[in-house]
């Protein structure tokens, strides 16, 4: 009597399914996903205990590095090409369709608003290469001020978010709690990581 | 490319006429998987998951701060806060007895807890009243927020001389946070109080 054949089973298994659920997890990555945004010095915030969340929109964003110089970020295509204008009335610097375009894209303002037009001629690669001096806001040419103000008028809704260095000397943030008090902005946000717990 | 045909095999024998060979419709999918996971891990890496936490400051309208309010002598206390992250305290407005304390919780936290204590009793009484369910959500706050603003309640003044650094002040304002205090200013800090701070300095090295 011959022995019992054990049917020989194929050991391909079958991928769709996984590929499915592959994608499907690829494609909720996507879409959730918001890419850290290019920020010209690296920032590390102060942690604390505070559990209130940043609103998404709407938020002008005040940097200051370890080394006290201090930028500016606001959201918003539209909202930037706007802004640039205003600016550019007021200090009456004139600026092309292509610089406003690439206003638009850059990521944080850094510089002080004589150097800017110079610095968006330049090529996106040659951009990365300019130091940037920071945005003066002592008592003699506050031009964080004058961004804070414009920005607002454009849209009143915006909230300040500070967001500063650790090591960040506080002389800077008394500066520039001082302008914002200037420009009638009495309520604004501390940005701040969560607190970790460390025993000491 | 992975599907191994067998039934086929030994029935193409029987028959003379040839016939074209029936290909497998079938396609391998591991390397889409492959690749699938791969962007996973990929988005799951550059994504920022953890959105960054802010805390709330007001400042008091700059125009009419001057004397707006008075502080009661009994009720004020000063803070200023230093390089190499020393705090200098003290109480009352006219008599200032200036000591030196750190960011610790046996330091500054300990101090404001003590100062603090009529306020937090009520407090954890009230939070007591509310995990009992005997009063709802909304009448909790608002007696919160009559507690923390009690004209007897302590009175923070927050200073920094230039040396301080950013990290100063946010972790003072948590302090403030932890301790339950809800009267508290951010106020510039006059000059006979930076002298008092470098005659204590000179005093005793540290």
């Amino acid at each position: 009597m011959p022995a019992v054949k054990v049917p020989r089973k194929s050991t391909v298994i079958d991928m769709t399914a996984m590929t499915d659920v592959a994608f499907l997890l690829l494609t909720f990555f996507m879409l959730t996903t918001k890419f850290k945004p290019d920020e010209p010095v690296n920032i590390n915030t102060p942690s604390s205990i505070s559990q209130i969340l940043l609103p998404e929109k709407d938020i002008i964003q005040i940097l200051i590095a370890a080394d006290d110089k201090v930028y500016f970020e606001i959201d918003g295509k539209f909202t930037r090409i706007a802004l640039l204008e205003r600016m550019g009335e007021k200090y009456q610097i004139s600026f092309t369709d292509a610089e406003k375009n690439a206003f638009a894209l850059i990521g944080t303002i850094g510089l002080p608003i004589s150097q800017l037009k110079q610095y968006l001629d330049l090529s996106p690669d040659a951009r990365k290469k300019v130091v940037p001096s920071g945005i003066p806001c002592d008592s003699t040419r506050n031009e964080l001020g004058d961004w804070v103000h414009q920005a607002r008028l454009s849209n009143p809704a915006f909230r300040v978010a500070i967001k500063g260095d650790s090591e960040a000397s506080y002389t800077v943030v008394k500066q520039v709690i001082a302008t914002l008090q200037d420009k009638k902005v009495n309520k604004f946000n501390f940005i701040t990581s969560q607190e970790q717990p460390v025993g000491d | 490319m992975a599907e191994m045909v067998t039934s086929d095999s030994g029935g193409s024998k029987k028959h003379k006429k040839v016939r074209g060979k029936k290909l497998s419709t079938r396609v391998d999918f591991t390397p889409m998987v492959d690749l699938g996971f791969l962007l996973i891990t990929f988005f799951m890496l550059t994504t920022t998951m953890s959105k960054p936490k802010t805390m709330e400051i007001n400042m008091p309208v700059k125009d009419k701060t001057a004397d707006s309010t008075k502080i009661k002598e009994s009720t004020a206390m000063t803070i200023i806060l230093s390089e190499n992250n020393r705090i200098y305290y003290y109480f009352g407005i006219t008599d200032p007895q200036i000591e030196v304390t750190n960011f610790k919780p046996t330091g500054i936290r300990k101090i404001l807890l003590e100062k603090n204590d009529p306020q937090l009793i009520k407090i954890n009484s009230l939070k007591k009243r509310f995990n009992n369910k005997e009063i709802d959500e909304e009448e909790f706050k608002k007696e919160l927020v009559a507690i923390k603003s009690d004209k007897d309640a302590l009175m923070v003044l927050i200073k920094a001389d230039d040396k301080a650094k950013y990290r100063n002040l946010v972790d003072i304002l948590d302090e403030m946070n932890i301790t339950n205090i809800g009267k508290y200013a951010i106020v510039d800090l006059a000059p006979q109080e930076l002298e008092l701070i470098q005659n204590l300095k000179g005093g005793s090295p540290s």
